[in-house]
């Protein structure tokens, strides 16, 4: 088989093509993005979600429809999602249901670093993580295997380096076939199981009862899975590891015996028995949350944990190195780069000057326009969650002083309002503020900050084709905002200053959208544009149902 | 053969990532295990932006570790600072006042006549890294980018003369 440099998102890609997924589906989020991406360019069906839970939804769906499904998600994304995957772990699946969760220990670029492995235990589903690019194109056959087997949801869980390295793959399949232990694709079609899917209570009940057996067969099948492998060595030290970690650890106790964990839940609770048992000193190397040495405390195992300063940022060598010395002295300060800023043509600048110019109390949410908060705007006041602008700042006016209410805005752009927006939106007409609210949706037609994702808002699909547009004017009118106007604050930035005051004086409920493209994604928004206009000439009767053209 | 490790940083835009690509996909047409990782995301808007390409026999963590750098490649004279902790003792630091600006037959091919100088010091074939180039970038920069390569091998090639003071094949 041929030698391929792949990410790990690549491989995860590469291996839910091979194994017949029939559905991939995810809203993007650094570093689980590329893997959509890479699995529609393979030729793979993927399309995004307006949010992870809608994802987790139509991929479950799939799964009880018996088709092989895949759902990609950064692991704040999960928090969305977990209202599903909490009873999905009830339902079960007929065909494979591999849910990815990819963790950013150190915040590369997230807004928290919640280990995830957290949610494995929670929901009661089985953990799956590689370590690298091959391991993810391997473990992912596993998991299909464990969730078909099982009937049960897999969540596959990587972190920010697993999903961004590059390292060689060498792919067991050519192309999508049967594999050993999975077997042929499964044929999509549907049975009734009401008892099996339906969760009242009386349904419920026997289900939590069903997950539980489920778990107690994996846990045994795990003690002797390939996935969890133990590496014999110098008996004077073993160490129990799993993901990136275990390959920072190897590197740094090069002769060390090694517990090297895929099945982080449930684990291998006996195989770590047996392996601390034959070791003088047996020491956890886990990024994140100290997961498995608990677990494994908790089962009476005498493993060493990591001091409690590596429970912040990424692990590497020099860490590892330092945990496994027992060293808690302060480390190195990492080199203070370049801060990343707005793109010097960003539509956004304009909004950001007039906040800070009359002294704005800004709600703002994710995306690109959070680079708002670094000089030299220094604009936004909150910045928490997908789509939370809009409830803070609700918030924020309902208690503060009318002077101090007049002047909070919430500022969020066109995919995160889409993407769990539109609700705020909803609160906001359902409970105004007595001094009315003013919400800024910056539109600049892409997922920007995840490298220029579509959304339904976009009209266009994950591969750029065209499909139904969703008007965020027209949600806000439907809503029930008073006034709704749309303005483009490059073009006219003294009209857009007008705008905003004028609508912060009035005690109404307000949407501006401020509008216009992203000066990285205009070139290839022009160029899908024109090619969505070829297919209306070729079929014009059609594209005059499909294609609602916006109001540019 | 033991693991060698580069860092190549730059800010976003600069074509740290490409590089870092190329001389990835060279390791891997040489036989070599590579590895090769870095943090994107926010570092795309113009922020510094490091990756690390290690190959080998074997690579174990996809990272160099920090002051293990046998060779550090700066695309931007400000970051040069900032990185240089990265690089060991001994190592060999090529920075973009290496590539006389005047040369460059482009100036987005820095990223490449910086392989080509980096390429002087490898235990990797030219002919991988130049087909690591080619398979990087559109035909209609070919050409363009060759030249890069070229220029960069040659100066750095003077400078290592210099530097020596003896002059190279």
């Amino acid at each position: 088989m041929d030698r391929q440099l792949l990410s790990g998102d690549e491989a995860v890609a590469l291996a839910a093509l091979h194994v017949g997924v029939a559905l991939g589906t995810g809203y993007p989020g650094t570093p689980s993005t590329e893997i959509l991406e890479a699995f529609s360019e393979l030729g793979g069906r993927a399309q995004w979600a307006p949010n992870e839970k809608v994802a987790l939804e139509v991929g479950l769906g799939a799964a009880f429809g018996n088709a092989r499904a895949l759902v990609t998600m950064k692991h704040v994304g999960l928090n969305v999602a977990a209202d599903p995957l909490f009873t999905a772990a009830y339902t079960g699946v007929n065909a494979a249901l591999i849910v990815v969760t990819a963790d950013d220990p150190g915040m590369a670029s997230s807004q928290n670093e919640q280990d995830n492995r957290r949610y494995a235990v929670a929901a009661g589903l089985p953990m799956i993580e590689p370590s690298d690019s091959q391991e993810a194109y391997d473990f992912f056959f596993a998991a299909v295997e464990v969730s078909e087997r099982w009937k049960i949801p897999v969540l596959f869980r990587m972190t920010t380096r697993v999903c961004h390295s590059k390292s060689v793959v060498r792919a067991g399949l050519d192309g999508p076939a049967a594999a050993p232990g999975i077997g042929s694709f499964p044929v999509p079609h549907f049975e009734h199981d009401i008892a099996g899917r339906v969760m009242i209570p009386a349904n419920a009940r026997p289900a939590h009862r069903r997950l539980r057996a489920k778990l107690a067969e994996i846990a045994a099948w795990g003690e002797t899975s390939p996935l969890n492998r133990v590496e014999a060595g110098d008996r004077r030290l073993g160490i129990v590891a799993s993901g990136v970690a275990y390959l920072h650890a190897a590197e740094a106790a090069p002769g060390a015996g090694f517990l090297k964990i895929g099945l982080v839940n449930p684990l291998p609770v006996e195989l770590a028995r047996t392996f601390a048992a034959g070791v003088e000193r047996c020491v956890v190397v886990e990024e994140g949350d100290p997961v498995i040495a608990d677990s494994l405390r908790a089962a009476g195992i005498a493993v060493e944990s990591k001091p409690e300063m590596y429970r912040f940022g990424e692990l590497d060598v020099a860490r590892v190195s330092r945990i496994l010395a027992g060293d808690g002295s302060p480390e190195p300060a990492p080199a203070r780069g370049k801060p990343p800023e707005l793109c010097p043509a960003c539509p956004y600048h304009i909004v950001y000057a007039t906040l800070r110019k009359h002294d704005c109390i800004a709600a703002g949410d994710i995306g690109c326009y959070t680079l708002g908060v670094l000089p030299p705007y220094e604009a936004l006041d909150t910045c928490v969650a997908m789509g939370a602008s809009i409830g803070v700042g609700l918030g924020l006016r309902h208690v503060l002083p009318p002077d101090e209410a007049r002047r909070v805005v919430s500022v969020i752009g066109d995919s995160t309002f889409v993407h769990s927006g539109i609700s705020g939106l909803v609160e906001m007409a359902y409970n105004p503020p007595p001094t009315g609210h003013v919400v800024l949706i910056l539109d600049n037609g892409t997922t920007a900050m995840t490298g220029q994702q579509e959304h339904p808002g976009t009209g266009r699909t994950l591969d750029h084709g065209p499909t139904s547009k969703l008007s965020i004017e027209g949600v806000a009118s439907a809503i029930g905002i008073g006034s709704v106007t749309v303005i483009d604050p490059y073009a006219d930035p003294d009209g857009f200053e007008r705008l905003l005051l004028e609508r912060l004086a009035a005690s109404e409920l307000s949407v501006i959208v401020a509008r216009r493209p992203c000066v990285l994604a205009a070139a290839d928004i022009r160029k899908w544009e024109s090619q969505a206009a070829g297919l209306r000439a070729s079929a014009p009767e059609q594209a005059a149902a499909d294609l609602p053209m916006g109001d540019r | 053969m033991s693991v060698t490790n580069v860092v190549l940083a730059g800010l976003g835009g600069q074509g740290v990532i490409k590089a870092s690509d190329i001389l990835a996909d060279a390791a891997l047409r040489a036989g070599l295990d590579v590895k090769k990782s870095e943090l994107h995301g926010m570092s795309q808007r113009g922020g510094s932006v490091t990756s690390d390409v290690r190959f080998g026999a074997r690579v174990l963590s996809p990272m160099v570790p920090r002051g293990e750098a046998d060779y550090l490649v700066v695309m931007a004279e400000s970051e040069v600072e900032v990185a240089r902790p990265l690089l060991r003792e001994g190592g060999v630091l090529l920075s973009p006042d290496l590539i006389p600006d005047a040369e460059l037959p482009n100036k987005r091919s820095l990223n490449v006549a910086l392989l080509g100088a980096l390429s002087l010091y490898l235990d990797l074939p030219t002919d991988a890294l130049l087909s690591a180039v080619e398979a990087a970038l559109p035909d209609r920069l070919h050409a363009v980018n060759e030249r890069a390569f070229e220029l960069g091998r040659r100066v750095a090639s003077a400078e290592a003369g210099a530097a020596t003071g003896r002059s190279h094949a």
